[in-house]
């Protein structure tokens, strides 16, 4: 597993470069990695991270686009404007956590 | 972990640089629940890919997005060989499967195992392909035969076109007919 500097710090990631261990993210290194795909974090950026955080700490495994909406209560359209693109995937990488395995 | 050393930066590629404008449409032909989901599935999927996405509603299809019958969507298994008794391989025999209330049986069954995986009903489900910025259209011979307008469909629905009007909305589209 490759071991990467981010903000400073040495964190483990997978080959694409999600981070693998939940305890090595903070905040500073959620800008850095916002930065690196050209995200700037807002309060509405913030608000799903850290719903993404919680969410794993009890489901183990990380939210989708569609839990995201139901249970961290911020509409699907929104997460498109917030992360272009590929939301759930972006959403997750920003989180230090492994891309959702949900279909839906 | 015995790694000191310092590989590279490493960036998931998220397709920024992706300029292909990959497109894909769907056509869903068919009004049984089961059969409306595949395509749902898919578009959902392919619109969190960020590839741009066309429902085309044709036939049976039409269920999907009519007012009066989105909500209603049902599941028969007869003619279904691939039929188990829940939480088995063993057959259900098909004789048994036209019994009165079987359908409502089965539809209920299924409807609950999907809303145990988190996902949506049908009409809902197709609200978060709009919002993900999915397009639907219906197929105007289809409207035609059942005597439908706009007004009997979801106001998501953009319009009732052609056939050729779908085949040229489509040029370089990635097609799947479900």
């Amino acid at each position: 597993m490759p071991v990467i500097e981010v903000a400073g710090k040495q964190v483990q990631v997978n080959e694409e470069g999600f981070l693998t261990v939940y305890e090595e993210w903070s905040e500073e290194i959620a800008l850095a990695l916002a930065k690196q795909i050209e995200i700037d974090m807002t309060d509405e950026h913030w608000k799903i991270i850290k719903f993404l955080r919680e969410d794993y700490k009890t489901q183990k495994e990380t939210a989708t686009s569609r839990r995201v909406q139901t249970v961290g209560g911020v509409p699907v359209k929104e997460q498109f404007v917030l992360f272009p693109k590929k939301p759930a995937k972006k959403m997750a990488y920003i989180a230090g956590l492994p891309k959702p395995k949900g279909c839906v | 972990m015995t790694i000191t050393e310092v590989a590279p930066s490493i960036v998931p590629n998220f397709g920024k640089d992706d300029d292909s404008g990959r497109k894909l449409a769907i056509i869903c032909s068919k009004g049984n629940l089961d059969m409306a989901y595949p395509g749902l599935i898919l578009a959902n999927a392919a619109l969190g890919e960020g590839v741009d996405t066309m429902i085309f509603f044709t036939f049976w299809g039409f269920d999907m997005i009519s007012k009066a019958r989105m909500n209603d969507l049902q599941f028969s298994p007869a003619g279904n060989t691939a039929m188990h008794l829940p939480g088995t391989n063993a057959h259900i025999p098909q004789a048994v499967m036209p019994a009165p209330g079987m359908t409502a049986m089965a539809t209920k069954m299924l409807k609950k195992q999907i809303a145990d995986l988190d996902v949506p009903e049908v009409p809902d489900f197709l609200d978060q392909i709009v919002a993900a910025g999915g397009h639907l259209w219906a197929c105007r011979m289809s409207a035609d035969m059942n005597k439908y307008t706009m007004a009997d469909l979801r106001d998501d629905v953009e319009g009732i076109i052609s056939a050729s009007d779908f085949i040229e909305m489509t040029e370089g589209a990635q097609l799947l007919f479900i």
